[in-house]
Parts: structure tokens; sequence; C-alpha cells
């Protein structure tokens, strides 16, 4: 059972034989699960759109259903899953401790994710993805789910695992790289929240079995600490790819290791606090128990995107000045390869999700504010923000890095992927803002048909709801056709993308050396600050967020007297 | 490449802060202190606050209660249903129930008058969005959840449910009137 470790001649990374494997696997699974989400997304897009309204209600809701689910938990986890493995056994240079238990974990996700989505389409499980008690799905819904939570738990346990074993074999000197760290928080935060689905799932599937009953109020509370926690997992996960990126692309270091990881760290403590969000319009809840929570503790969390919004462009900003280009405030920045796929989606992502994601997670998030927002299409557009522009776009970035590194194959069209991050994610900036115009406008989420057709006291939304929703539509079908050509540019390049050279294979690893000590980077930048650019546009991203904020403040206090 | 390899100081709690790092974590501090503030103060001295004051109900009690209601204070009837359009009086308890797939009953408020809006479901969770005001409270079932409300503006006022409740969801919209 000896098993052989390649090194890759073009990154220098290390491939243990049965990691490399279980990574190619999982994120084969988490693409596939893409494709099919983002079919289901047509059919979504093109209901919503009021002049076509495409689908029946029956299959609207069905399909909204699955697409929620296939996107957010199926693609999203398979990858993760993938890159914890990567994180733990290719940067740590160690064996994947028990790779038979992981295979377990795998299987258990593909069967857990199939049959959640074939319960779905057989019809009976319309429930969208928060399947709120007493509507109940077919007690296959919940069993795949709970097949797959498990199946994700056996994931996170082979991780640690590795983690020990690559101490105990020395693999590595000092304290772990920064994007292992990063990957570690991941995985702790996804314990809590696979833990929590258990604590809910499982009761939801007796009481579809008729065996128990379930409070509403109780599924909410508990099922957001699933729901809402499995996106801080994406946040945490596409941050620690966002560094990644910077290193291997750019070759930046992180700023300060200080700064970066206690970020990480202020995560594990205070994310998984937001579930909280989604309960503010909700009664029995008392008004200590909603500010402590969606506060995030006193904002702590929020601090900490803060902050890794500004070490990952100002670690770009000085390892491009030490380059040379020093020029004015953005030299770096005009002169950042943006050509280069990866290094584009992580760019995109990173200022979509400061700026569209964070700030209205911040309006939505706060008590008061969440009266005008709660339900509305605000919703989507801010979670579109955040997981498809923050963790999808970032996930396809690091993939093009991945297809000739990991998959040992050339990209099958270098000039459509060069393309593919900005049509993918500047259409998604521009489908998450009509989403938040029409949500501000008061449009429902999950909604078949804004028309009210049939209804005897049909409300009729100003013409402007009407615009903005088939700008959706719009929006939606542009980021569609993105995200068909990622699909065809990462399967076409497994599938008959030229094969590269994998590099010689040894059976003994070799262990990582630490990074050279950082030289003072003092003498680059401008006005004693190592990296001023970077500085600037956090300055903007500050001021855009005080003006929408108050702008909010100063809507809701013209609203009805509530108290 | 650093981030992928191990710092090279041991103890990377050590390594020193960047004064860019160091002022930007100041002022977002500050900034999240001020989130904070705002959300806490509001409760003090803004006009909209929801309301936590709940209780536990079954539908038969909540329904009583809403009944009574209508007996006494029931202007017209609207519709081919004929859902009652009540008007109670200026700072009663009215009643609001959501159900698959409509509100009852309509309600008639007066601007400025303050009233205890008694929200409950009959069965599945449904939304409560008033439009266009855009005012979005959650209706849980087996919960009675009292909001005081004051309307500012009168007119006619829609009523959206905006939680999915399954196939009829989107036909269930009703009216409110502030008078």
């Amino acid at each position: 059972m000896a098993t052989t470790y390649r090194t890759c001649p073009r990154s220098g990374l290390q491939f243990e034989r049965d990691a490399e494997r279980l990574i190619k696997f999982n994120i084969v699974a988490g693409v596939l699960w893409l494709a099919f989400g983002g079919l289901l997304a047509i059919g979504v897009v093109l209901t919503r759109w009021p002049a076509i309204r495409w689908l029946e209600a029956h299959t609207f809701y069905m399909v909204l259903t699955a697409h929620g689910l296939d996107m957010l938990i199926f693609w999203l986890m398979f990858f993760e899953v993938a890159f914890l493995y990567f994180c733990a056994s290719v940067l740590l240079r160690c064996r994947i401790a028990t790779p038979k238990i992981a295979w377990l974990g795998f299987a258990l996700m593909v069967i857990g994710s199939v049959l959640n989505n074939v319960t779905v389409f057989r019809g009976g499980s319309s429930v969208m993805m928060t399947s709120y008690v007493p509507m109940m799905a077919e007690p296959n819904f919940y069993l795949g789910i709970i097949l797959f939570a498990v199946g994700a738990l056996i994931g996170c346990a082979v991780f640690f695992g590795t983690l020990v074993v690559a101490q105990r074999e020395k693999t590595y000197e000092g304290s772990m790289p920064l994007v292992t760290f990063g990957g570690l928080t991941a995985a702790i935060i996804m314990v809590f929240t696979l833990l929590s689905g258990a604590f809910i799932i499982i009761p939801a599937w007796l009481m579809s079995l008729g065996l128990m009953t379930v409070d509403p109020l109780i599924y909410r509370t508990v099922w957001w600490a699933l729901g809402h926690s499995s996106q801080q997992v994406n946040v945490a996960m596409h941050v620690t790819i966002w560094y990644f990126v910077a290193a291997v692309v750019l070759g930046a270091k992180p700023m300060s290791e200080r700064v970066s990881r206690v970020a990480f760290f202020l995560y594990i403590l205070f994310l998984q606090l937001a579930a909280a969000h989604h309960l503010l319009g909700d009664p029995g809840l008392s008004t200590a128990w909603k500010i402590t929570n969606t506060s995030y503790f006193m904002y702590l969390a929020v601090l900490a995107s803060m902050l890794h919004g500004l070490t990952v462009p100002g670690a770009m900003e000085v390892a491009q000045r030490q380059k040379g280009f020093t020029k004015g405030l953005f030299e770096w920045l005009r002169k950042a390869p943006w050509s280069n796929p990866s290094f584009s989606s992580v760019f995109i992502s990173l200022i979509g999700f400061g700026f569209l994601g964070g700030i209205t997670g911040v309006m939505m998030g706060t008590e008061q504010l969440n009266l005008i927002i709660h339900n509305t299409i605000y919703v989507p557009g801010h979670f579109h923000a955040t997981v498809v522009i923050g963790t999808t776009l970032t996930f396809m970035g690091v993939t093009y890095y991945l297809i000739p590194v990991l998959f040992r194959r050339e990209l099958i069209a270098p000039t459509l992927a060069r393309w593919q991050p900005y049509i993918f994610g500047l259409s998604m900036y521009f489908l998450c803002l009509v989403m938040m115009g029409a949500g501000t406008l008061g449009v429902s989420r999950r909604h078949w048909d804004m028309a009210f057709q049939g209804a005897a006291m049909a409300y009729e939304w100003p013409g402007a709801a009407y615009l903005m929703m088939a700008l959706v539509g719009v929006g939606g079908i542009a980021a569609i056709i993105g995200g068909v050509i990622f699909i065809y540019i990462m399967l076409g390049s497994l599938l008959w993308g030229r094969k590269l050279e994998a590099g010689t294979a040894r059976p003994t690893f070799t262990p990582v050396g630490r990074a050279s000590p950082s030289m003072a980077a003092q003498t680059y930048g401008s006005i004693g600050f190592t990296a001023p650019g970077t500085f600037a546009l956090a300055m903007v991203f500050l001021v855009a967020f005080v003006v929408y904020y108050f702008i909010n403040w100063k809507y809701l206090s013209t609203l009805w007297g509530l108290s | 490449m650093s981030a992928i390899l191990p710092p090279a100081d041991r103890l990377w709690y050590k390594h020193p802060i960047d004064r860019v790092e160091g002022t930007w974590i100041a002022i977002a501090l500050i900034w999240c202190i001020i989130l904070f503030a705002m959300m806490t103060g509001w409760h003090v001295w803004g006009k909209q606050n929801l309301s936590t004051e709940t209780y536990r109900s079954t539908p038969a009690q909540f329904m009583a209660k809403a009944q009574a209601m209508v007996d006494k204070y029931t202007v017209r009837t609207e519709t081919e249903e004929k859902i009652p359009v009540v008007a109670p009086p200026a700072g009663s308890d009215v009643y609001l129930l959501a159900r698959l797939w409509s509100f009852w009953p309509i309600l008639e408020l007066e601007k400025d008058k303050t009233y205890r809006l008694h929200l409950t479901s009959m069965d599945y969770n449904h939304g409560f969005s008033l439009q266009p005001a855009n005012i979005n409270i959650q209706i849980v079932p087996g919960f009675e959840h009292v909001v005081t409300v004051t309307p500012n503006e009168s007119g006619t006022y829609s009523l959206v449910c905006n939680e999915y409740c399954g196939l009829g969801h989107h036909r269930m919209v009703s009216r409110l009137y502030v008078k």
C-alpha cells in the first residue's frame, strides 16, 4: 500500500497519489452539480422575467428548490472538501489520512446529493431549500441531505487527520501556512454547520415519517445555523483561495501573518452568529438576542472581512510594487495580470464581494433595516453577490490554475478563458444590482407571478419593479452564458485537452521549507504606507458603505411607527 | 509565495503589523462600533422597531378572538368571497390571520392612531409584506405575534405573502385600508 508523491513540473507543488485522485473526483462532482444547477437557473430567470414567465408554477417551485440545493450546498461543498484535502495534503506535502474512509465520504456525498435531487424531481418536495416545517417534503429529501452531510463530515475528519499526520511525520517546519490555516477555519465552521444540520434535519426527516413533530420556530432557528453557517464556510474558503491565488499568481506574501490569522480566528468565533439575520422578522426572539447575534457580536466578524478585504489586495500591491510597478497610486493594479483568468476572477470576486455582498449583508443584518428587506428579492440579490461573485467565481478562478497543475491538461480555449471571468462576473454584478433594486421596491422572492393573476385583490407593482425583474432575466441569461463557457472549458480540457507531463513520482515526500524572512517592505509605497493604492480603494469602500447605510436609515424613518 | 509556505517565524502572532493595516483596523473598528451603536440607539430614539411580544397560540384560540372582532366591527364585505372589512376602534387589539392562501379579514385603520396588531398563521409559514410601504414580517404558525403599528399615511395598501407557502402562494394577496 505504498503511495507515491509526484512533483508538478509547472508549479513545484507535490501531489500524493491518493489525495490527488480524491481532489480530482471531488472537484469534478462539484462542477457537474454547478452545471446542472446552472441549467436550472435558466428556468428560474426566464420564469421570473414577467413578460416570459416560462415554467408552470408547479415546475418553477420544483426547479427553484433544486437550484438552491444544488448550487448552495452540493456544488460548493464538493469543491470545499476538495480544497480542504488540497490545503492539508498538497500544501503540507503529506499523505492523506485514511484514503479509504475519504472515499466512503465521497460516496455518501454522491449518493446523498443524487437521492435528494431525484426526490425533488418526483414533484412532491417543492419546499425550497429551507424546507420550513410544517410544510413537508418526502422523507428521502431529508435523507439525501443527511447522507450528504455525513459524507462531508467524514471529509472534515480526514482533513483534521491529515493535519495530525503531517505534524507527527514532520512534513513541514514551524507553523502551518496561512492558506492551510484558512482551510482549518473553514473546516471548523463546517463541522459546526453540519452538526447543526443534523440537529434539525434528522428531526424533520422523522417528522416526514410521522414519528415526531417539530416546532416551526425552533426549526427556523436551528435550520439557519445550518443554512447561514454553510455560507460562512464558503466565505472562509474563498478568502483562503484569495490568499492562495495572490501567492501563486503574483508571488504575494501576506502583509502580516498576525492580522490575517487573527481575522480568520474572528470568523470561527463570530461568523456563525449571522444565522440570526434570517430571524429578525420572526416572533418570539428577544431584542437582546437579535442584537447580539445579528451584529455578529458587535460586528467583529464584519471587522474580520474588512481586514481580509484590505490585506489580500494589499499583499498583491506590495508584490507588484516590488516588481517595480511603483508609479502613482494604481500602476500596480493597471499592470496586474488581467488576462490571467485566475487573477481576474479573484479580483472581480473581491470587489464584488465587498461592495455588493458585504455592504448589503450588513443592511439586511441590521435588526430594524431588515423590516424593509426581509423576504424580498433583495435577499437573493445579496447572496448572489456573496456566494456567486464571492465564492463561485473564486472557485472558478482557482480551477483555471488547477487544470494544468492538478489535472495535467492544457486549457482548450485560453482566449475564451481570458474573457470568461469578465462575462460571468460582470453580468452577475448587474444581476445582483437589479435584484436589489427590485427588492427595494418590495418585490417578493420565491414568487411565481408578480402580476397575481387570478387573485381578486391583486397588487400592481410600480413599473420600475417590472423593468428591474426583466433586467434580472437579462443579467441572469448573460451570467448563465458565462457559466456555460466555464463548464465547456473545464470539462472540455479534461476530456480532450492536451495531456501535460506529470513530473517524476517518488516514494517519499520532500519536506516543505519555511518562507524566507520578509524584507522590510517599508521601502516601497508612499506616504509611509506600503500599499497606498489599496488604502485608497478601502476608503472608497468605506464611503460607499457609510452613505448607503444612512440612506437606508433615512428611508426607514419615513415608515409607519412600529414598536 | 509565503501564504502557501510555513511562515518564517514560528510565532506568527509576533509578526509586525504594517502601518496601512494598523490604520485600517482602527478605522474599521470605529465603523463597527458606530454600526452597533446605531442599531441599539434606534431602539431608544427610533420609531421603527419590531415588537417581540409573542404568545403561543392555536388556530382555534386565535380564530375565536378574530371572529369576535369581525362580529363587532365589520363595516362591509369585499370580493366574491365576502371577506369582511373590519374597522376596529383606535388603540384596540386587531387580529389578522394568514392561511393557505389568503389573509383574513381586511383591516381598516385610522391614520396616526396606534393599534395592537396580532398576527398568526393557521398552517404554514407566511409572510406579511405591506406594499408599497415595504414593511416585511414573518408569520409563523403556533405563535401570536403582537406588533404595535401606527400608520402614518392614508391610502389603500396591499398585503402580499412573501414567504413561499405552496402552489397558491402567488395568489395570496389582500388589502389594508388606512383612512
